[in-house]
């Protein structure tokens, strides 16, 4: 059997939900309520067609005019005019003014396929967009005609070999006001637009694909300056490179608890403890030893406001200012609850970019937990890793455990725990008349390491050893 | 009932027409075989016509706005009207390029 050839789509994060995009040479329908994005969606793909994959597009719009077209996706960085001028793009607006129009007989589309194969000639495109072509149904009485119509304009369309994207507005009782769906039988993709929790989320699904394997679940998506992403914008793939350099964990103490002397380089660190066992002072530590090195490092708070923050570590003599000062530490601050869960994503995905640190820190990992449901967070963490991990970014996370669990017992724990490289156990004990502090590292891998108890005070110079350091 | 004749419709302005269609169709066949009799019926000579294959010239397709084929352009007298189909239907014609018929 040929194998199904398919078309990068050019939406960051749906060709690996497609595994590689749409199918090549033919129909796609994208459907979905008024305002949901489904000609953002059809505009990407087709400028993404010819800026990255040297396919030009035809873009027939039934709805807005050229002009109009043109201005709307100005603010995306889309230049239709100079697209246009280079001749790789054509818009060919589709304007019927319904009361100039009587119906005499039978017709035909013709005029729509002469535009089409004139406009797909003209330019040798690759990638069509019909938006929206149910606007032709709307005021004409015959119906059945139109509808054969419109399903022998997709079949000209795959015999022509190319890649259609065909927008259609969400029905009642179908995908489509038209049921375009019956006639678009290879891939049919879903948008919504919904509020949960006072949180809107656009999420978009995979109806069908036929002859692909594709993700079935539903995955949000965002609308932003750089136009549509899906979540997740990063595959899941175990191929990064290890690097063999040593970095310390910002504690000389610590690090010697490690037959390495301290922990691999863009490894994942996990901090885990009850309230009050000092996780964000270990974090803090760790920070500084990145600003240390001169390496950018990205801290998102999601208890504590910076201001909070840099007053609180520097009490134990961690200066956080100086590092803000000389843009070495960036701070983050939000609650959890702020903003959806891939919200929270993107924004870390944009800072990312932008500042590109070296070294990332989550305090804690804990509350993001608190806003999805255990699959969906896990899932964003795993990629969240694989991102960090490529990028060669050093990551710490805490996680707050609540007494009366084990450690092995914990939702967060069961969700990161096995994605962390090293993982550090603090604890905070009643024992006589005081409270020890003590640390435990439960693995490490790639690297011997103690496996003592480690007891510490806080002191105002930060995290201090107290027990004698055995190997 | 009567068949009307030619002298019992008015035509307040010479019509422009344009009919457009495409290549050998039969409903571009039929479109044209319904004008020509039509015409010859009830207009005489107070009209042009031109008839325009968009075969031969898509880009005219495009830039008259044409999406349905075999369709009648009527640009004068006003209110323009596009009449699209095969034509067969004699009186929505009639009132369509605004024929009345002769009390």
């Amino acid at each position: 059997m040929e194998t199904l050839l398919k078309t990068p789509t050019g939406i960051s994060g749906l060709d690996e939900i497609t595994n590689g995009g749409f199918p090549k040479g033919r129909p796609v329908l994208i459907c979905g309520s008024a305002g949901c994005g489904k000609t953002l969606f059809a505009a990407q793909f087709l400028v993404k067609g010819i800026t990255e994959y040297n396919e030009p597009g035809v873009f027939m719009t039934f709805e807005e005019s050229a002009k109009d077209l043109t201005q709307n996706f100005e603010s995306l960085g889309f230049d239709f005019e100079k697209l246009q001028a280079e001749k790789k793009l054509r818009i060919d607006h589709v304007r019927i003014e319904r009361s100039e129009i009587e119906e005499t007989g039978e017709y035909d589309l013709e005029g729509i396929f002469i535009r089409l194969n004139y406009a797909i000639d003209s330019i040798g495109a690759k990638r069509v967009v019909l938006d929206t072509i149910e606007s032709l149904f709307s005021g004409m009485e015959n119906m059945i005609l139109l509808r054969s119509e419109i399903r022998r304009l997709f079949t000209w369309l795959k015999d022509k070999g190319v890649t259609t994207v065909i927008t259609g507005e969400r029905g009642d009782n179908s995908l489509t006001r038209q049921g375009l769906e019956e006639y678009v039988s290879d891939c049919v993709i879903l948008l919504d637009f919904r509020v949960i929790e006072q949180i809107a989320t656009r999420r978009l699904r995979i109806v069908k694909y036929r002859g692909s394997t594709h993700g079935t679940n539903e995955y949000p998506f965002l609308i932003d300056e750089n136009g549509i992403s899906v979540l997740p914008v990063t595959s899941l793939k175990l191929d990064y490179k290890s690097p063999t350099e040593i970095i310390s964990s910002g504690l000389p103490r610590l690090d010697k608890l490690f037959s390495t002397g301290g922990i691999y380089r863009a490894s994942s660190t996990l901090i885990t403890g009850n309230a009050g066992t000092s996780k964000t002072i270990l974090a803090g530590h760790f920070a500084m030893s990145s600003c240390k090195r001169n390496e950018p490092t990205l801290f998102f708070s999601f208890e504590e406001s910076p201001d909070q923050l840099v007053r609180n570590m520097a009490t134990i003599g961690i200066d956080f200012e100086q590092a803000i000062k000389s843009k070495l530490l960036h701070i983050q601050a939000s609650r959890p609850s702020l903003q959806g869960l891939e919200l929270h994503l993107m924004v870390l995905h944009n800072l990312l970019d932008e500042l590109k640190p070296r070294t990332v820190i989550i305090d804690p990992i804990s509350s993001l937990i608190t806003i999805g449901n255990t699959n969906e967070v896990r899932a964003m963490l795993v990629r969240l890793m694989d991102t960090l991990k490529k990028k060669q970014v050093n990551a710490l996370f805490t996680s707050l455990t609540y007494d009366g669990q084990s450690e092995f017992n914990n939702s967060t724990i069961d969700t990161v725990s096995s994605l962390a490289d090293t993982w550090i156990d603090l604890r905070n004990e009643a024992l006589n008349n005081e409270r020890v502090r003590s640390l435990r590292i439960v693995k490490s891998r790639g690297m011997g390491h103690s496996n003592n108890q480690h007891d510490f005070i806080i002191s105002g110079k930060g995290f201090q050893f107290t027990s004698p350091n055995k190997k | 009932m009567k068949e009307p004749t030619a002298d019992e419709f008015i035509v307040e302005e010479n019509l422009v027409l344009t009919l457009y269609i495409s290549g050998m169709s039969q409903k571009s066949m039929e479109a044209i075989d319904n004008l020509k009799w039509l015409c010859d019926k009830y207009l005489k000579d107070s009209f042009e016509l031109e008839i325009v294959d968009i075969y031969k010239d898509p880009k005219l397709a495009s830039e008259q706005h044409i999406v349905f084929s075999p369709s009648l352009l009527k640009k004068s007298p006003l209110p323009k009207k596009t009449l699209i189909g095969t034509l067969s239907d004699t009186k929505k014609v009639l009132q369509s390029l605004g024929i009345k018929i002769k009390k």
